[in-house]
């Protein structure tokens, strides 16, 4: 029916003793919002982090839109079509959040030192367009009125949204989401929602991780749990909600 | 210059603004025409030497300004950088090797090894940052100045402590700035002729920088220093993009070193100690890190300034006490260093920050993914 855009094989990943990733295995399908839960410290970030290059897994391999992905590249990531955020937020806190969004722009664009200087139509031409972009996906995030401030003056809420904006800004395939929600309220967690089936709804597709509930079951077609870095099942919220494995997961573990 | 790029930008969008930007242009322009004649007649030669030597050390300062400021990459070794390019000159345009080659092949060639300089400082330390890039770059700096000291055994490169001396001044076309040179009956002394020279290549300088910080290169120096995992993973290639930062910062170092050779004439190991880094360091720091006016302001001031201390101590303190009671020279450094401390404590972000980033001092680096983040 849909098809394989990232193939997580064996992926492992240890800290010392701490096996933070055991041989896990997910396949996300193009277009579809996939969810990643698990207790606290169950290797959900970490997988991130593998899957950005930021970590070099210590075993398995990550098979991106048919095309093995580099280990340790997190630029070259970018450019094959991974964005993410960050659990804690990682913005560019002295610069506006204009420029947070046009640094994302940053991999789709060229100009170099010489058409800096000189500016020459291309880049004239391209500056017009980032300026342009930028623009558009604070709209779209909805926080086009705080474009001139720093990142670092904005509301909680605003800079997870600022920081969704600049992933967005890469033009990725796949979005991966580390815990937007955390620390949003009521109203904010139901806007998050709304954004995130409009970014799908643009045919990016969704990797989730999240701790409420709630919200990713309504949210997800499929979830996978992590318990102590294993997966330990994978399937439609509805199925995943009753696996006996998952409750004594997160009744065992502190729950989230 | 920034007043003319403003009159651009304004021109766009109002009349009146853009007229008033190009007054305020032109009148820019006059003041910076007449005011070495002002200085030369009101404070003599020796300060008009005073302003020229600014114009160099606004050079530095801006260089470094995009390797600290910009990229906030911490380097201590800047004034390496000057002294390949003063070096450089010196072996080219001087009876030490009986080579006399011109001006404007040396400049530029002194800019692209400094430049290469730069990428050669910058390759082995990208790992690094904060205090141990700034011991690494330490080092840097003091290897290229012992180099420099004892590059006259066993075949004589430098010359050594001695230092190299007979260097060819400026000459442009013909026409040497070490001579006073008249045009169309108006005679312009050398110090005049050089602070033109300096003052046109100090506002090239100032204009490439503007263009840089406000570019996808710019942008992507700023990523990485706010916060490197970040700017990795929004796609920058924090290799390239340092690197660019030290070979663009250390290129200006290579232009104004050149200078500095032809404009004193002599040249030593002793011009480029870690207190010149230090100095230029200062100059960044104390103007506004990152901010291009709050630096052009660091590097007038912190010249100026332990000069003024200088030629002043002794006539105060004869005014006051009808005698002097501490030797000027260290007087000057005394109060140089407090200087310094005061403007630290109360204005840690520079006297002259950017209006929009009073960047706060961060001790935490950004560059480590902590536990689980
Ligand atoms: N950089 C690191 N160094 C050491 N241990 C780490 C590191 N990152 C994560 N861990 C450990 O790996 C395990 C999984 O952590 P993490 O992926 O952050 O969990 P989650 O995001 O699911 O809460 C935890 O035991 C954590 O302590
Ligand atoms: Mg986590």
């Amino acid at each position: 029916m849909s098809s394989v855009l990232l193939d997580a094989r064996a992926i492992a990943k240890h800290f010392g003793g701490v096996k933070a990733l055991h041989d896990v295995s997910l396949s996300i399908n193009q277009g579809e919002i996939y969810g990643l839960i698990g207790p606290n410290g169950a290797g959900k970030t970490t997988f991130f982090n593998v899957l950005t290059g930021l970590y070099h897994p210590d075993g398995g391999e990550l098979i991106f839109a048919g095309e093995k992905l580099p280990a340790s590249a997190p630029h070259k990531v970018a450019k094959r079509g991974i964005a993410r955020t960050f659990q804690n937020i990682r913005l560019f806190a002295n610069m506006s959040a204009m420029e947070n969004v046009m640094v994302g722009c940053h991999v789709r664009t060229h100009a170099g030192v010489f058409g800096a200087v000189v500016h020459d139509r291309r880049t004239t031409a391209e500056e017009v367009a980032i300026r342009r972009r930028a623009e558009e996906l604070l709209h779209y995030v909805n926080i086009a009125d705080r474009a001139d401030d720093l990142a670092r003056h904005l509301s909680y809420g605003d800079q997870r949204r600022l920081e969704i904006a600049r992933a967005l800004a890469t033009d990725p395939k796949l979005l991966a989401l580390d815990e937007p929600a955390a620390g949003m309220n009521g109203t904010e967690t139901e806007a998050l929602r709304e954004l995130i089936e409009g970014i799908r709804k643009d045919g990016i597709t969704v990797l989730l991780i999240e701790h409420d509930v709630k919200l990713v079951m309504g949210l997800c077609d499929r979830v996978a749990v992590l318990d102590y870095g294993e997966k330990i099942c994978e399937d439609v919220p509805a199925v995943v909600q009753k696996d006996p494995k998952v409750i004594e997961a997160y009744l065992g573990g502190s729950l989230a | 210059m920034m007043g003319f790029l403003a009159s651009f930008e304004a021109l766009r969008h109002d009349k009146r603004a853009a007229i008033a930007a190009i007054a305020a242009t032109v009148a820019m322009g006059i003041v910076l025409a007449v005011f070495p004649f002002i200085v030369g007649s009101a404070l003599g030669n020796s300060w008009l030497r005073i302003v020229d030597f600014a114009m160099l050390y606004i050079m530095l300062a801006l260089g470094l300004n995009i390797v600290v400021g910009f990229a906030g990459l911490l380097d201590m070794g800047y004034i390496a950088f000057y002294a390949v390019g003063a070096y450089l000159y010196a072996l080219l345009a001087s009876p030490h090797f009986g080579l006399h080659l011109p001006v404007w092949l040396i400049i530029p060639a002194g800019a692209v090894l400094a430049g290469i300089f730069g990428a050669l400082l910058g390759a082995p330390t990208l790992r690094l940052r904060g205090d141990y890039l700034a011991i690494v770059t330490l080092g840097f700096g003091e290897i290229v100045r012992i180099f420099l000291n004892n590059l006259n055994a066993p075949v004589n490169i430098t010359n050594g402590p001695q230092g190299i001396s007979g260097i060819d001044p400026i000459h442009l076309g013909g026409i040497t700035l070490a001579k006073p040179i008249s045009v169309l009956g108006f005679t312009i002394p050398s110090l005049h002729a050089y602070y033109y020279l300096f003052l046109v290549l100090a506002l090239g300088i100032v204009f490439v920088t503007i263009r840089l910080e406000n570019s996808r290169i710019g942008r992507a120096w700023v990523a990485i220093r706010e916060d490197e995992i970040a700017a990795k993973s929004c796609g920058i290639n924090t290799r390239n993009i340092k690197l660019l930062a030290f070979t663009m910062g250390a290129s200006f170092g290579g232009v104004a070193g050149g200078l500095f050779a032809g404009f004193q004439g002599f040249v030593s190991p002793e011009s480029f100690n870690l207190m010149e880094s230090v100095m230029v360091l200062c100059m960044v720091v104390l103007g506004g890190m990152g901010n291009i006016p709050g630096v052009i302001l660091g590097g007038i001031l912190l010249t100026v300034l332990p000069e003024v201390f200088r030629h002043g101590a002794g006539p105060v303190q004869m005014a006051l006490f009808g005698k002097i009671l501490l030797d000027p020279e260290a007087l000057r450094m005394l109060l140089f260093g407090l200087a310094l401390v005061v403007v630290m404590l109360y204005r840690p972000a520079g006297l002259w920050p950017s209006t929009t980033r009073r960047r706060e001092f961060k001790g935490e680096s950004t560059d480590v993914l902590k536990e689980g983040e």
